[in-house]
Protein backbone atom coordinates (compact mmCIF):
# COMPACT_ATOMS: atom_id res chain seq x y z
CA UNK A 1 0.00 0.00 0.00
CA UNK A 2 2.63 2.22 1.00
CA UNK A 3 4.71 1.66 -1.93
CA UNK A 4 1.71 1.77 -4.10
CA UNK A 5 1.27 5.71 -3.05
CA UNK A 6 5.61 6.49 -3.16
CA UNK A 7 5.28 5.16 -6.65
CA UNK A 8 2.15 7.22 -7.73
CA UNK A 9 3.55 10.36 -5.82
CA UNK A 10 6.37 9.76 -7.89
CA UNK A 11 4.64 9.55 -11.09
CA UNK A 12 3.03 12.57 -10.37
CA UNK A 13 6.09 14.54 -9.80
CA UNK A 14 7.78 13.47 -12.52
CA UNK A 15 4.77 14.37 -14.55
CA UNK A 16 4.73 17.49 -13.41
CA UNK A 17 8.50 18.17 -13.98
CA UNK A 18 7.89 17.28 -17.70
CA UNK A 19 4.99 19.18 -18.54
CA UNK A 20 7.25 22.44 -17.34
CA UNK A 21 10.06 21.56 -18.55
CA UNK A 22 8.02 20.46 -22.08
CA UNK A 23 5.89 23.44 -22.25
CA UNK A 24 8.56 25.85 -21.33
CA UNK A 25 10.86 24.52 -23.56
CA UNK A 26 7.90 24.64 -26.52
CA UNK A 27 7.62 28.62 -25.58
CA UNK A 28 11.51 29.00 -26.04
CA UNK A 29 11.18 26.91 -29.02
CA UNK A 30 9.03 29.15 -30.79
CA UNK A 31 11.35 32.43 -30.27
CA UNK A 32 14.49 29.96 -30.85
CA UNK A 33 12.89 29.43 -34.21
CA UNK A 34 11.98 32.84 -34.78
CA UNK A 35 15.53 34.15 -34.23
CA UNK A 36 17.31 31.44 -35.93
CA UNK A 37 15.44 31.85 -38.96
CA UNK A 38 15.78 35.61 -38.76
CA UNK A 39 19.10 35.46 -38.82
CA UNK A 40 19.74 32.99 -41.37
CA UNK A 41 17.43 35.55 -43.32
CA UNK A 42 19.65 38.12 -42.07
CA UNK A 43 17.40 39.90 -39.81
CA UNK A 44 17.44 39.82 -35.67
CA UNK A 45 14.07 38.26 -34.85
CA UNK A 46 11.85 39.02 -32.19
CA UNK A 47 14.52 41.72 -29.28
CA UNK A 48 12.34 44.17 -28.04
CA UNK A 49 10.76 42.43 -25.03
CA UNK A 50 13.04 42.29 -22.50
CA UNK A 51 16.32 41.32 -23.08
CA UNK A 52 16.65 39.86 -26.07
CA UNK A 53 13.34 38.73 -26.42
CA UNK A 54 13.33 36.79 -23.79
CA UNK A 55 9.86 38.02 -22.49
CA UNK A 56 8.27 37.40 -26.15
CA UNK A 57 6.35 34.24 -25.66
CA UNK A 58 5.17 35.14 -22.61
CA UNK A 59 3.50 38.46 -24.57
CA UNK A 60 2.17 36.10 -27.50
CA UNK A 61 0.66 33.79 -25.23
CA UNK A 62 -1.18 37.17 -23.37
CA UNK A 63 -1.87 38.37 -26.60
CA UNK A 64 -3.43 34.55 -27.73
CA UNK A 65 -5.63 34.48 -24.83
CA UNK A 66 -6.99 37.95 -24.64
CA UNK A 67 -8.00 37.95 -28.37
CA UNK A 68 -11.69 37.16 -29.62
CA UNK A 69 -12.02 33.28 -29.69
CA UNK A 70 -14.21 33.07 -32.98
CA UNK A 71 -16.32 30.24 -33.97
CA UNK A 72 -17.33 30.78 -38.07
CA UNK A 73 -20.87 30.91 -38.78
CA UNK A 74 -22.41 27.43 -39.52
CA UNK A 75 -19.27 24.94 -38.31
CA UNK A 76 -19.46 21.94 -36.43
CA UNK A 77 -19.36 23.62 -33.21
CA UNK A 78 -18.45 21.34 -30.87
CA UNK A 79 -15.78 19.11 -32.77
CA UNK A 80 -14.39 22.83 -33.93
CA UNK A 81 -13.85 23.71 -30.40
CA UNK A 82 -12.47 20.41 -29.38
CA UNK A 83 -9.82 19.57 -32.00
CA UNK A 84 -6.87 21.71 -31.08
CA UNK A 85 -7.05 20.24 -27.74
CA UNK A 86 -6.27 17.29 -29.30
CA UNK A 87 -3.48 18.28 -31.09
CA UNK A 88 -1.90 19.81 -27.83
CA UNK A 89 -2.71 16.45 -25.82
CA UNK A 90 -1.38 13.96 -28.48
CA UNK A 91 1.57 15.48 -28.93
CA UNK A 92 1.93 16.04 -24.76
CA UNK A 93 0.73 12.37 -23.94
CA UNK A 94 4.02 10.82 -26.45
CA UNK A 95 5.89 11.86 -23.00
CA UNK A 96 5.45 9.23 -21.06
CA UNK A 97 7.33 6.76 -22.45
CA UNK A 98 10.33 8.92 -23.38
CA UNK A 99 13.02 7.79 -21.25
CA UNK A 100 15.27 10.68 -20.21
CA UNK A 101 17.93 9.30 -18.48
CA UNK A 102 19.18 6.06 -16.48
CA UNK A 103 17.36 4.87 -13.52
CA UNK A 104 18.26 7.01 -10.54
CA UNK A 105 18.93 5.21 -7.27
CA UNK A 106 17.51 7.86 -4.42
CA UNK A 107 16.85 6.48 -0.74
CA UNK A 108 17.80 2.55 -1.67
CA UNK A 109 14.28 3.01 -4.61
CA UNK A 110 15.44 2.46 -8.04
CA UNK A 111 13.50 5.30 -9.56
CA UNK A 112 13.04 5.01 -13.49
CA UNK A 113 13.24 8.10 -15.39
CA UNK A 114 10.42 7.86 -17.56
CA UNK A 115 7.03 8.02 -16.47
CA UNK A 116 5.99 4.91 -17.70
CA UNK A 117 8.26 1.83 -19.06
CA UNK A 118 5.92 0.16 -21.45
CA UNK A 119 7.29 -2.55 -23.01
CA UNK A 120 5.38 -1.59 -26.68
CA UNK A 121 6.80 2.23 -25.88
CA UNK A 122 7.27 2.72 -29.34
CA UNK A 123 3.47 1.24 -30.84
CA UNK A 124 2.40 3.61 -28.26
CA UNK A 125 4.23 6.88 -30.00
CA UNK A 126 2.36 5.43 -33.16
CA UNK A 127 -0.68 5.04 -31.93
CA UNK A 128 -0.71 9.05 -30.88
CA UNK A 129 0.54 9.97 -33.82
CA UNK A 130 -1.79 8.42 -35.50
CA UNK A 131 -4.34 10.01 -33.42
CA UNK A 132 -2.96 13.39 -33.67
CA UNK A 133 -3.94 12.90 -37.39
CA UNK A 134 -7.61 13.57 -36.15
CA UNK A 135 -6.79 16.79 -34.11
CA UNK A 136 -6.16 18.42 -37.39
CA UNK A 137 -8.51 16.53 -40.15
CA UNK A 138 -11.55 17.47 -37.45
CA UNK A 139 -9.96 20.90 -36.81
CA UNK A 140 -10.39 21.52 -41.15
CA UNK A 141 -13.51 19.34 -41.29
CA UNK A 142 -15.12 21.08 -38.51
CA UNK A 143 -14.32 24.70 -39.79
CA UNK A 144 -16.76 24.67 -42.50
CA UNK A 145 -13.69 26.60 -44.95
CA UNK A 146 -12.58 25.37 -48.36
CA UNK A 147 -8.89 26.30 -47.53
CA UNK A 148 -9.32 24.34 -43.97
CA UNK A 149 -10.37 21.29 -45.64
CA UNK A 150 -8.17 21.31 -48.36
CA UNK A 151 -5.60 21.40 -45.46
CA UNK A 152 -6.87 18.56 -43.23
CA UNK A 153 -7.51 16.54 -46.96
CA UNK A 154 -3.62 17.07 -47.21
CA UNK A 155 -2.28 16.42 -43.86
CA UNK A 156 -4.82 12.91 -43.91
CA UNK A 157 -2.86 11.82 -46.61
CA UNK A 158 0.07 13.42 -46.53
CA UNK A 159 0.96 11.85 -42.68
CA UNK A 160 -0.99 8.80 -43.24
CA UNK A 161 1.40 7.62 -46.14
CA UNK A 162 4.47 8.84 -44.02
CA UNK A 163 3.60 6.85 -41.54
CA UNK A 164 4.38 3.96 -43.40
CA UNK A 165 7.76 4.85 -44.26
CA UNK A 166 7.84 5.79 -40.69
CA UNK A 167 7.34 2.42 -38.92
CA UNK A 168 9.50 0.72 -41.50
CA UNK A 169 12.53 2.78 -40.94
CA UNK A 170 12.10 1.81 -37.04
CA UNK A 171 11.78 -1.94 -37.87
CA UNK A 172 15.56 -2.24 -37.75
CA UNK A 173 16.16 -0.37 -34.75
CA UNK A 174 13.64 -2.97 -33.17
CA UNK A 175 15.42 -5.89 -34.23
CA UNK A 176 18.78 -4.97 -33.26
CA UNK A 177 17.32 -4.03 -29.82
CA UNK A 178 15.12 -6.70 -29.65
CA UNK A 179 12.48 -5.12 -28.12
CA UNK A 180 9.72 -2.04 -28.18
CA UNK A 181 10.52 -1.11 -25.22
CA UNK A 182 12.51 2.78 -25.79
CA UNK A 183 14.26 2.20 -22.57
CA UNK A 184 15.69 -0.78 -23.86
CA UNK A 185 15.74 0.54 -27.08
CA UNK A 186 18.26 3.30 -25.53
CA UNK A 187 20.04 0.67 -23.50
CA UNK A 188 21.41 -1.37 -27.08
CA UNK A 189 22.64 1.85 -28.09
CA UNK A 190 25.36 1.94 -25.18
CA UNK A 191 28.28 2.01 -27.44
CA UNK A 192 27.02 2.11 -30.59
CA UNK A 193 24.38 4.62 -32.14
CA UNK A 194 21.92 3.75 -34.48
CA UNK A 195 22.46 6.69 -36.79
CA UNK A 196 26.11 5.20 -37.60
CA UNK A 197 24.64 1.54 -37.89
CA UNK A 198 21.47 2.15 -39.27
CA UNK A 199 21.93 5.18 -41.51
CA UNK A 200 19.80 4.83 -44.31
CA UNK A 201 16.83 4.49 -41.76
CA UNK A 202 18.18 7.25 -39.99
CA UNK A 203 17.87 9.57 -43.14
CA UNK A 204 14.61 7.94 -43.84
CA UNK A 205 13.25 8.31 -40.32
CA UNK A 206 14.43 12.02 -40.60
CA UNK A 207 12.57 12.71 -43.95
CA UNK A 208 9.43 10.93 -42.82
CA UNK A 209 8.86 12.97 -39.09
CA UNK A 210 9.33 16.20 -40.90
CA UNK A 211 6.53 15.22 -43.23
CA UNK A 212 4.86 13.33 -39.90
CA UNK A 213 5.09 16.51 -38.12
CA UNK A 214 4.82 19.05 -41.03
CA UNK A 215 7.73 21.17 -40.61
CA UNK A 216 8.67 23.09 -43.07
CA UNK A 217 9.98 21.15 -46.35
CA UNK A 218 6.41 19.57 -45.87
CA UNK A 219 3.92 21.61 -44.29
CA UNK A 220 1.48 21.67 -47.04
CA UNK A 221 -1.41 21.26 -44.74
CA UNK A 222 -1.24 24.57 -43.61
CA UNK A 223 1.40 26.05 -46.68
CA UNK A 224 0.45 29.90 -46.45
CA UNK A 225 1.02 31.24 -49.70
CA UNK A 226 -1.19 28.47 -50.95
CA UNK A 227 -4.14 28.13 -48.95
CA UNK A 228 -3.84 30.66 -46.00
CA UNK A 229 -3.30 28.51 -42.85
CA UNK A 230 -4.23 24.85 -44.03
CA UNK A 231 -6.79 23.44 -41.04
CA UNK A 232 -6.11 26.24 -38.66
CA UNK A 233 -7.34 28.94 -40.95
CA UNK A 234 -10.37 29.72 -39.11
CA UNK A 235 -9.02 29.11 -35.73
CA UNK A 236 -7.82 32.28 -33.69
CA UNK A 237 -6.82 33.23 -30.13
CA UNK A 238 -5.86 30.17 -27.81
CA UNK A 239 -7.30 27.87 -30.08
CA UNK A 240 -4.89 28.86 -32.38
CA UNK A 241 -2.48 28.83 -30.05
CA UNK A 242 -2.95 25.75 -28.84
CA UNK A 243 -2.43 24.25 -32.64
CA UNK A 244 0.76 26.19 -32.48
CA UNK A 245 2.28 24.88 -29.14
CA UNK A 246 0.98 21.61 -30.47
CA UNK A 247 3.05 21.94 -32.82
CA UNK A 248 6.35 22.79 -30.96
CA UNK A 249 5.63 20.28 -28.79
CA UNK A 250 5.76 18.06 -31.35
CA UNK A 251 9.13 19.50 -32.58
CA UNK A 252 10.39 18.53 -28.94
CA UNK A 253 8.46 14.97 -29.06
CA UNK A 254 10.17 14.10 -32.64
CA UNK A 255 13.89 15.69 -31.17
CA UNK A 256 13.41 12.95 -28.47
CA UNK A 257 12.11 9.96 -30.92
CA UNK A 258 14.98 10.93 -32.92
CA UNK A 259 17.41 10.99 -29.69
CA UNK A 260 16.06 7.50 -28.38
CA UNK A 261 15.84 5.54 -31.49
CA UNK A 262 19.06 7.28 -33.10
CA UNK A 263 21.11 8.84 -31.19
CA UNK A 264 21.79 7.01 -28.86
CA UNK A 265 19.50 8.38 -25.92
CA UNK A 266 21.16 9.71 -22.93
CA UNK A 267 24.33 7.90 -23.77
CA UNK A 268 27.85 10.36 -24.10
CA UNK A 269 30.86 11.21 -22.35
CA UNK A 270 31.51 13.72 -19.55
CA UNK A 271 28.46 15.04 -18.98
CA UNK A 272 25.84 13.68 -17.04
CA UNK A 273 23.12 11.73 -18.53
CA UNK A 274 19.93 14.70 -18.73
CA UNK A 275 21.90 16.92 -20.18
CA UNK A 276 22.80 14.86 -23.27
CA UNK A 277 19.61 13.59 -23.17
CA UNK A 278 17.88 17.59 -23.46
CA UNK A 279 21.59 18.75 -26.40
CA UNK A 280 20.71 16.12 -28.16
CA UNK A 281 16.74 17.03 -28.52
CA UNK A 282 17.59 20.90 -29.18
CA UNK A 283 20.10 19.83 -31.46
CA UNK A 284 17.71 17.72 -33.70
CA UNK A 285 14.76 20.70 -33.16
CA UNK A 286 17.66 22.82 -34.50
CA UNK A 287 18.10 20.48 -37.05
CA UNK A 288 14.63 21.08 -38.52
CA UNK A 289 14.73 24.50 -38.05
CA UNK A 290 17.48 25.14 -40.16
CA UNK A 291 16.14 22.77 -42.51
CA UNK A 292 12.85 25.73 -42.75
CA UNK A 293 15.32 27.82 -43.28
CA UNK A 294 16.64 25.73 -45.78
CA UNK A 295 14.45 23.97 -48.05
CA UNK A 296 11.32 25.06 -50.31
CA UNK A 297 8.09 23.55 -50.51
CA UNK A 298 7.42 20.49 -52.68
CA UNK A 299 4.68 20.30 -54.89
CA UNK A 300 1.96 18.11 -53.52
CA UNK A 301 1.84 15.53 -55.90
CA UNK A 302 5.60 15.26 -55.68
CA UNK A 303 5.63 14.73 -51.98
CA UNK A 304 3.18 11.68 -52.42
CA UNK A 305 5.12 10.18 -55.07
CA UNK A 306 8.02 10.79 -53.24
CA UNK A 307 6.81 8.74 -49.86
CA UNK A 308 5.25 5.80 -52.20
CA UNK A 309 7.69 5.37 -54.56
CA UNK A 310 11.06 5.96 -53.12
CA UNK A 311 11.19 5.95 -49.07
CA UNK A 312 8.70 3.17 -48.64
CA UNK A 313 10.56 0.93 -51.31
CA UNK A 314 13.73 2.12 -49.43
CA UNK A 315 12.52 1.54 -46.37
CA UNK A 316 11.27 -2.00 -47.28
CA UNK A 317 14.68 -3.03 -48.64
CA UNK A 318 16.51 -1.65 -45.74
CA UNK A 319 14.75 -3.96 -43.11
CA UNK A 320 15.18 -7.00 -45.42
CA UNK A 321 19.26 -5.89 -45.91
CA UNK A 322 18.84 -5.58 -41.81
CA UNK A 323 17.20 -8.94 -41.08
CA UNK A 324 20.06 -10.91 -43.36
CA UNK A 325 22.73 -9.20 -41.41
CA UNK A 326 21.23 -9.82 -38.31
CA UNK A 327 21.14 -13.49 -39.36
CA UNK A 328 24.45 -13.71 -40.71
CA UNK A 329 26.08 -12.18 -37.80
CA UNK A 330 23.77 -14.93 -35.25
CA UNK A 331 24.25 -17.93 -37.43
CA UNK B 1 23.75 12.62 -62.83
CA UNK B 2 20.33 13.81 -62.04
CA UNK B 3 20.52 12.22 -58.77
CA UNK B 4 23.71 13.69 -58.27
CA UNK B 5 22.53 16.74 -58.98
CA UNK B 6 19.28 16.57 -56.39
CA UNK B 7 21.69 15.80 -53.71
CA UNK B 8 23.86 19.02 -54.20
CA UNK B 9 20.74 20.80 -54.56
CA UNK B 10 19.58 20.12 -51.64
CA UNK B 11 22.33 20.43 -49.37
CA UNK B 12 23.30 23.74 -50.52
CA UNK B 13 21.15 25.52 -49.45
CA UNK B 14 21.66 24.19 -45.53
CA UNK B 15 25.57 25.27 -45.78
CA UNK B 16 24.29 29.07 -47.50
CA UNK B 17 22.00 29.24 -44.45
CA UNK B 18 24.49 28.17 -41.78
CA UNK B 19 27.06 30.86 -43.33
CA UNK B 20 24.29 33.68 -43.32
CA UNK B 21 23.68 32.19 -39.47
CA UNK B 22 26.76 33.89 -38.49
CA UNK B 23 26.77 36.69 -40.47
CA UNK B 24 25.78 40.35 -39.18
CA UNK B 25 22.10 40.92 -40.01
CA UNK B 26 21.59 44.06 -42.35
CA UNK B 27 18.77 45.07 -39.75
CA UNK B 28 19.15 49.26 -39.22
CA UNK B 29 17.65 48.71 -35.43
CA UNK B 30 15.76 52.41 -35.99
CA UNK B 31 14.70 53.71 -32.87
CA UNK B 32 18.50 53.31 -31.34
CA UNK B 33 20.07 53.44 -34.77
CA UNK B 34 19.03 55.85 -37.49
CA UNK B 35 19.54 55.83 -41.07
CA UNK B 36 20.15 58.69 -43.02
CA UNK B 37 18.51 58.81 -46.39
CA UNK B 38 19.76 60.36 -49.79
CA UNK B 39 18.97 63.88 -50.07
CA UNK B 40 16.73 63.27 -52.69
CA UNK B 41 14.70 60.99 -50.18
CA UNK B 42 10.52 62.32 -50.22
CA UNK B 43 9.57 62.57 -46.74
CA UNK B 44 8.23 65.99 -44.71
CA UNK B 45 7.64 68.39 -47.36
CA UNK B 46 9.04 71.85 -46.87
CA UNK B 47 8.44 75.81 -48.40
CA UNK B 48 12.09 77.40 -48.88
CA UNK B 49 12.81 80.62 -49.34
CA UNK B 50 14.95 82.63 -52.67
CA UNK B 51 18.85 83.40 -51.79
CA UNK B 52 17.63 86.62 -50.35
CA UNK B 53 15.39 85.35 -48.21
CA UNK B 54 12.11 86.12 -49.19
CA UNK B 55 9.77 83.44 -49.90
CA UNK B 56 9.90 81.49 -53.20
CA UNK B 57 5.88 80.02 -53.42
CA UNK B 58 4.21 82.70 -55.38
CA UNK B 59 0.60 80.52 -54.81
CA UNK B 60 0.21 79.51 -58.22
CA UNK B 61 -1.52 76.24 -57.40
CA UNK B 62 0.04 73.87 -59.32
CA UNK B 63 1.14 72.11 -56.86
CA UNK B 64 -2.01 71.09 -55.46
CA UNK B 65 -3.42 70.35 -58.91
CA UNK B 66 -0.41 68.13 -59.20
CA UNK B 67 -1.52 66.36 -56.00
CA UNK B 68 -3.11 62.90 -56.40
CA UNK B 69 -4.76 62.65 -53.30
CA UNK B 70 -5.46 66.62 -52.94
CA UNK B 71 -3.80 67.33 -49.69
CA UNK B 72 -2.61 71.30 -50.51
CA UNK B 73 -4.58 73.91 -50.22
CA UNK B 74 -3.66 77.44 -50.23
CA UNK B 75 -4.95 80.56 -50.56
CA UNK B 76 -3.41 83.20 -52.90
CA UNK B 77 -2.75 87.49 -52.54
CA UNK B 78 -1.30 89.86 -54.53
CA UNK B 79 1.57 91.99 -52.88
CA UNK B 80 1.39 96.09 -54.11
CA UNK B 81 4.30 95.09 -56.00
CA UNK B 82 2.29 93.00 -58.18
CA UNK B 83 4.12 89.62 -56.19
CA UNK B 84 2.07 86.71 -55.51
CA UNK B 85 2.20 84.76 -52.51
CA UNK B 86 0.22 82.49 -50.11
CA UNK B 87 -2.01 84.34 -47.32
CA UNK B 88 -1.90 80.84 -45.64
CA UNK B 89 -0.83 77.35 -47.50
CA UNK B 90 -1.54 73.75 -45.91
CA UNK B 91 -0.44 70.37 -46.18
CA UNK B 92 -2.33 67.68 -44.70
CA UNK B 93 0.25 65.07 -44.03
CA UNK B 94 -2.13 62.66 -42.37
CA UNK B 95 -2.98 62.27 -46.58
CA UNK B 96 0.18 62.78 -48.51
CA UNK B 97 1.85 59.71 -50.25
CA UNK B 98 4.86 61.32 -50.23
CA UNK B 99 5.10 61.17 -54.35
CA UNK B 100 7.18 64.09 -54.75
CA UNK B 101 4.64 65.48 -57.42
CA UNK B 102 4.25 68.49 -56.29
CA UNK B 103 7.14 69.38 -55.96
CA UNK B 104 8.26 68.20 -59.92
CA UNK B 105 5.33 70.60 -60.40
CA UNK B 106 6.64 73.57 -59.01
CA UNK B 107 8.32 76.69 -61.07
CA UNK B 108 9.16 78.68 -58.56
CA UNK B 109 11.40 75.44 -56.37
CA UNK B 110 9.24 76.56 -53.24
CA UNK B 111 7.94 73.03 -52.57
CA UNK B 112 10.53 70.65 -52.16
CA UNK B 113 10.90 66.87 -50.24
CA UNK B 114 12.88 66.24 -47.56
CA UNK B 115 14.57 63.11 -45.94
CA UNK B 116 12.94 64.23 -42.36
CA UNK B 117 11.21 60.84 -42.38
CA UNK B 118 10.35 60.94 -38.47
CA UNK B 119 6.79 62.75 -38.64
CA UNK B 120 4.58 60.58 -37.54
CA UNK B 121 2.32 61.15 -34.68
CA UNK B 122 -0.90 60.14 -32.22
CA UNK B 123 -2.63 63.04 -32.94
CA UNK B 124 -3.76 63.13 -36.87
CA UNK B 125 -4.54 67.13 -36.12
CA UNK B 126 -0.79 67.64 -35.48
CA UNK B 127 -0.31 66.52 -38.95
CA UNK B 128 -1.71 69.23 -40.58
CA UNK B 129 0.74 71.66 -41.09
CA UNK B 130 0.46 75.16 -41.76
CA UNK B 131 3.12 77.96 -43.43
CA UNK B 132 4.77 78.30 -39.87
CA UNK B 133 5.73 74.94 -39.83
CA UNK B 134 6.66 74.22 -43.72
CA UNK B 135 8.74 77.57 -44.23
CA UNK B 136 12.48 77.25 -43.74
CA UNK B 137 14.89 79.37 -43.62
CA UNK B 138 16.73 78.43 -46.42
CA UNK B 139 16.88 77.55 -50.12
CA UNK B 140 16.71 73.55 -50.09
CA UNK B 141 17.49 72.32 -53.02
CA UNK B 142 18.67 74.63 -56.42
CA UNK B 143 20.08 77.04 -53.61
CA UNK B 144 20.73 79.63 -56.49
CA UNK B 145 17.50 79.75 -57.50
CA UNK B 146 14.98 82.82 -57.97
CA UNK B 147 12.14 82.84 -60.07
CA UNK B 148 11.59 86.15 -60.37
CA UNK B 149 15.22 86.50 -61.97
CA UNK B 150 14.26 84.52 -64.69
CA UNK B 151 10.54 85.21 -65.47
CA UNK B 152 7.47 86.48 -64.03
CA UNK B 153 5.87 89.81 -63.78
CA UNK B 154 8.29 92.31 -63.04
CA UNK B 155 9.29 92.38 -59.32
CA UNK B 156 13.19 92.04 -59.31
CA UNK B 157 13.76 93.73 -62.96
CA UNK B 158 11.16 94.90 -65.55
CA UNK B 159 8.52 92.60 -67.63
CA UNK B 160 11.27 90.83 -70.11
CA UNK B 161 14.46 92.53 -68.26
CA UNK B 162 16.07 89.73 -67.03
CA UNK B 163 19.30 88.30 -69.08
CA UNK B 164 17.94 84.75 -70.65
CA UNK B 165 14.58 86.42 -71.38
CA UNK B 166 12.86 87.85 -74.06
CA UNK B 167 10.44 90.89 -73.82
CA UNK B 168 6.66 90.44 -74.08
CA UNK B 169 5.87 89.22 -77.75
CA UNK B 170 3.19 91.28 -80.13
CA UNK B 171 0.61 88.23 -80.60
CA UNK B 172 -0.24 90.75 -83.67
CA UNK B 173 2.95 90.37 -85.26
CA UNK B 174 3.17 86.18 -85.30
CA UNK B 175 1.04 86.04 -88.58
CA UNK B 176 2.27 82.80 -90.26
S1 LIG C 1 4.55 75.81 -53.80
FE1 LIG C 1 5.18 76.06 -55.89
S2 LIG C 1 3.58 75.08 -57.10
FE2 LIG C 1 2.77 75.32 -55.03
S3 LIG C 1 1.66 77.27 -55.13
FE3 LIG C 1 3.70 77.75 -54.41
S4 LIG C 1 4.82 78.22 -56.25
FE4 LIG C 1 2.96 77.20 -56.93
S1 LIG D 1 4.10 64.56 -52.14
FE1 LIG D 1 2.40 63.99 -53.48
S2 LIG D 1 0.74 63.57 -52.06
FE2 LIG D 1 2.25 64.73 -50.91
S3 LIG D 1 1.63 66.84 -51.10
FE3 LIG D 1 3.08 66.44 -52.75
S4 LIG D 1 1.82 65.87 -54.49
FE4 LIG D 1 0.52 65.70 -52.66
Amino acid sequence: MNDLLISLILILVKLGMIFGVVLSMAAYLVLAERKILGRMQLRYGPNRVGPGGMIQPLCDVIKLITKEDFVPDRADKWVFLFAPGLTALTALLSFAVVPFSPPLTLFGREIPMVVCDLNIGLLYLFGLSSLAVYGVVLGGWASNSKYSLIGAIRSLAQMLSYELSLGLALVPVVMSAKSFSLTEIVMSQADWPNMLSHPLAFLIFMTSIAAESKRTPFDMPEAENEIVGGFHTEYSGMRFGLFFVGEYINLIVIGAMTTVFFLGGWHGPFLPPVVWFIGKVLFVAFLFIWARGSMPRPRYDQLMHFGWKVLIPLALLNVVITGAVLVAMNG
Amino acid sequence: MGLWRDIKGTLQPFWITLGYLFTKPVTIQYPEEKLTPPPRYRARIVLTRNPDGSERCVACQLCSAACPVDCISMQAAEDSDGRRYATWFRINFARCIFCGLCAEACPTMAIQTTPDYEICNRDVLKLVQEKEDLLIDGCGKDAEYNYYEHSGVGVVNERGGNDDEYGPVDPKALMP
